[in-house]
């Protein structure tokens, strides 16, 4: 698409995504895709993984799969003894829950890695799984909040607990938070764990060269972060380490750093002398790549029965699963959104994180921030079901005023800009609320057997936090080659999201070069050494910034380097994107391209933008749904969404991100939870199981606009990523609850299943 | 054992062990590789393709299986020489439409769709949604697979037929 200058700006349109020719006609080129000379003769890792949630392990018999066909090795812990301990990532935490890349004494969790089997071929590995013979004791299994806590069986014997660290202290907790209340209401909200599952699961390729550097392919959301990662668990120095991104099949935040089997299949290639690969299986991906979510949570809210909520009070305690990963951090999260789009007088929250027999727990997409999204968005549900009024109506007399200078929530989060009363008013709108209302009570008067249910939610969430140390910032690369293209190296890495469109558009805008010659590169630690990769919504307003102002530089650059070859002054030179050059006031013939200037000398500039903090993007939804009340069965029929991230620089893209969101998070609250039986054995360990949500239980989505631009970078853009997630989930089990309480039903815990709806109306009186 | 087959048009013909599944013969064999593996249960469909015209799910199928059969895969959905950048209606439709992401269960999703729209090309809504039901996407919420399959409809229907051998093939 050529771009010229009579035409309105390539910011803001709907350019069709370049990657998409390659994966619709060749199919991308993942881990497992991988074709290199340098992974010639590649061997196949394959890990025998714990089928038991806590023992010890007394003994491992190798002897059997090291003389199965094809096997090079089989390898145990104490091979890998060289291998640094990986150790909980704070001072903070309990120094005594430290893992290790193969289990050493005590398996904690159903699928820790035990043994190691290397095989010439993929179908031999599998055979010779089954012949390594581990002899465990069963030890208890701690499965659960109350078993966490009660510290009676414990997951790590060291620790003297299974608390692993606090954020805050509950016990200083003010006793009269909610004195003068006229109405205070309390209940215990599950925010259950759920499975990441990208459609790729974890997969790579690693080579040691002959300088004794590693070069290792793999499915990850940031090349640099996973060389960091990589280093700590190998113990090398990460410039011994090149990582190199291939295309990534989905992430969601389960792909953030390195797990512990790369670190595994790298000390093969080393210990063989010969490069290895592994892919997992759907049953490895769902037992051992990170879960999310995992919360429970203690809500507290009270205020005046005219509405006006004047105290609340969160309490978490995060299962972080069998080893301490991201989920150790995801209530400092939840803690700092504890009041969301709320103005509450008094308001506190703390937080207790447990270890448990039950697969490690890590980011997913919004990372603690649905939670607390999900925990006030129900609380006000229920205060609303306590005073009988709309809960609407509270959710506007409750919600900050919109503001435009920056505002201090309380829990130390600076929002940005928002309106959040406008953006209820416009989901309201959209979705005709008032008419809905009027259909629910028509169904309620007949008694239909299946009624209507109508959910709000409204919410705020910090992107762009920063990934790397210091103020929050991304780099980026632009330079114009001799041909009149251009390439692009950035700091993201994207899986899914469109930054070879999207970067190409705002470099194409300031150079006036056609998108589809401007290429883009990330993912390659020996290119590009830096950068935070791609999550928690910031690649946009950070990476992509970064790529406008290197383009501006650059320009900058250029119109020196055209005033010496034209013999002019520099500031007679006028930019003319039409023709990608520079021409003289006053001289016509007096011009010289980009691609003449990078003719000359190479044309490049590399750039860091640094923005002034994160970002907070807002918006509300809403849920309509039908639900059997002699079935249970919910079905979700509209989803209304007012999701405002400030400049839309691509609305394709922008309402992609916003689709995928909204059905990971209508997923959580009615279909989608991981389960453990009582000896923490995994029911939803393969794709069967796992109730995946499917095209079938998703309707169409309503995609409402808002823009509140931020002042935080040039393009006005706040993240998008996750937005859906944290409005969606509340918005759906909101939608499920009220269909049903006209019946006395005040909550149903997610996902919201036929049984729970089922013993909700039988018993009524325990949701209160 | 020996295997002959066509694939996207060619004639093949390979020694195989038998219990080689049709999705890793695609793609380690032949290096067909846009076919995926997301699951072990025949639950997810990221590695669909037609045998025959219809869908198939490859990992649930052996090689040795398709003897004799006409597969087609992803690459092979444009006819060989074909213009460059040549794409079916339906590949076409999910470019237009957004209808991909990261990309990972989208050789699936197409052929699952072309395979869907060639047993009923006037799909509802509704009827797309349960024609996907067994191919799985963790990016696009289904919003715009569904906005593709339906645009592929009414491309299809005003003359883009000619270049979908598959519906060709079932309807013959």
């Amino acid at each position: 698409m050529a771009v010229t200058s009579e035409d309105m700006s390539i910011l803001g349109t709907r350019v069709l995504r370049s990657e998409d020719p390659r994966f619709l006609t060749t199919g991308g080129v993942y881990a497992e895709d991988v074709v290199d000379e340098r992974l010639a003769g590649a061997c196949h890792v394959f890990f025998v993984r714990s089928p038991i949630a806590h023992a010890k392990v007394a003994g491992i018999d190798t002897s059997e799969a090291a003389a199965a066909p094809g096997v090079l090795g089989v390898f145990t812990a104490a091979d890998l003894a060289d291998l640094p301990p990986i150790r909980p990532m704070l001072p903070s935490m309990n120094k005594a829950m430290t893992a290790s890349v193969l289990a050493t004494d005590t398996v904690r969790f159903v699928g820790e890695p035990v043994a190691i089997v290397v095989t010439e071929e993929r179908y031999q590995g599998e055979d010779a799984l089954e012949l390594v013979d581990v002899d465990y004791d069963p030890l208890p299994a701690v499965v659960g909040f109350d078993a966490a806590l009660a510290d009676e069986n414990l997951v790590f014997a060291d620790a003297g607990t299974n608390t692993l660290c606090k954020f805050g202290d509950a016990g200083k907790f003010d006793e009269h938070l909610f004195g003068g209340c006229e109405v205070v209401v309390s209940r215990t909200i599950q925010n259950q764990r759920v499975a990441p599952a990208p459609m790729e699961v974890r997969s790579g390729a690693a080579v040691w060269g002959d300088d004794d550097r590693l070069t290792i392919w793999f499915s990850n959301q940031g090349a640099q972060g996973s060389r960091a990662s990589l280093a700590g668990l190998m113990g090398l120095k990460p410039d011994q380490i090149r990582v190199i991104t291939p295309d990534v099949g989905g992430a969601f935040g389960a792909k953030f750093g390195a797990d512990p089997e790369y670190a595994a299949m790298a000390w093969v290639a080393r210990r063989l002398g010969r490069p290895a690969r592994w892919t997992e299986t759907r049953y490895d991906n769902l037992m051992a790549m990170s879960h999310g979510r995992a919360q429970q949570q203690q809500v507290t809210i009270g205020g005046s029965r005219d509405g006006d909520i004047q105290a609340y009070r969160l309490e978490v305690v995060q299962d972080c699963g069998g080893y301490p990963r991201i989920a150790a951090f995801l209530p400092s999260m939840t803690l700092l959104m504890t009041t969301g789009t709320y103005d509450i007088a008094r308001a506190e929250s703390a937080a207790t994180c447990v270890v448990t027999n039950t697969t490690p727990v890590g980011a997913y997409r919004g990372a603690g921030r649905p939670e607390a999204t999900a925990a006030i968005e129900r609380a006000v549900d229920l205060f609303a079901a306590e005073i009988g009024m709309d809960p609407a109506e509270v959710r506007r007399r409750n919600l900050l005023a919109p503001f435009s200078e920056p505002h201090q929530n309380g829990f130390g989060a600076l929002y940005d800009s928002g309106d959040y009363v406008g953006a209820l008013d416009k989901v309201l709108a959209a979705a005709g609320y008032d008419e809905l209302r009027r259909e629910q009570a028509q169904r309620r008067e007949r008694g239909d057997v299946v009624q209507l249910g109508v959910g709000v939610s409204s919410y705020v969430e910090i992107t762009g936090a920063g990934m790397e140390a210091g103020e929050p910032h991304e780099n980026a690369t632009v330079e114009v080659h001799p041909d009149g293209t251009a390439t692009i190296l950035t700091g993201t890495s994207p899986h899914g999201q469109g930054h070879a469109t999207a970067w190409a558009m705002l470099a194409s805008e300031k150079l006036g070069i056609d998108v589809d010659k401007i290429t883009l590169k990330w993912g390659d630690t020996d290119l590009i050494p830096e950068g935070g990769g791609t999550g928690g919504s910031r690649s946009l307003q950070q990476g992509g910034a970064a790529v406008q102002q290197a383009s501006e530089e650059l320009i900058d650059l250029a119109r020196q380097r055209a005033a010496d070859a034209l013999e002019a002054n520099p500031d007679d030179l006028s930019f003319d994107v039409d023709n990608s050059g520079f021409a003289v006031a006053g001289v016509p013939d007096a011009t010289i391209s980009l691609a003449q200037l990078a003719e000359r000398e190479q044309l490049l500039v590399r750039t860091v933008f640094t923005a002034p903090g994160a970002t907070f993007p807002f918006g509300a939804h809403l849920a309509v749904v039908d639900v059997d009340t002699e079935t249970g069965k919910v079905e979700l029929r509209r989803m209304v969404t007012v999701d405002d991230a400030g400049f839309i620089l691509n609305p394709l893209l922008a309402e992609g991100q916003r689709h995928g969101g909204i059905a990971q998070g209508a997923a959580q609250a009615f279909v989608e939870e991981v389960v453990y039986d009582d000896d923490g054995n995994p029911l939803t360990a393969s794709l069967a199981d796992y109730p995946f949500v499917s095209a079938t239980e998703l309707p169409s989505f309503e995609l409402v606009d808002m823009a509140t631009n931020t002042t935080y970078n040039p393009l006005g853009v706040k993240g998008i990523g996750e937005a859906g997630t944290i409005g969606a989930t509340p918005a759906v089990q909101n939608a499920v609850v009220d269909a049903l309480s006209h019946l006395g039903v005040r909550h149903v815990d997610m996902p919201t299943t036929p049984q729970r709806i089922y013993r909700a109306l039988a018993h009524p009186e325990e949701s209160k | 054992m020996k295997l002959e087959l066509t694939v996207n048009g060619a004639a093949r013909s390979d020694d195989v062990e038998p219990r080689l599944l049709l999705v890793h013969y695609l793609r380690d064999v032949l290096g067909l590789r846009a076919a995926n593996v997301g699951c072990d249960t025949t639950s997810c469909g990221a590695c669909t393709v037609l045998v025959d015209g219809a869908s198939v799910k490859s990992c649930t199928m052996l090689a040795v299986q398709a003897a004799g059969r006409d597969v087609t895969t992803v690459e092979g959905l444009v006819p060989a020489g074909s213009p460059e950048g040549e794409l079916h209606p339906v590949q076409r439709a999910f470019r237009e439409q957004h209808g991909l992401q990261c990309g990972f269960c989208t050789p699936g999703m197409v052929m699952a769709s072309v395979s869907l729209l060639a047993e009923n090309p006037h799909p509802s809504e509704h009827q797309v949604r349960e024609g996907l039901e067994g191919n799985f996407c963790r990016c696009t919420g289904y919003h715009n697979i569904v906005a593709a399959v339906l645009a592929a409809a009414d491309a299809l229907d005003s003359g883009g037929a000619h270049a979908d051998p598959a519906s060709q093939a079932v309807q013959a």
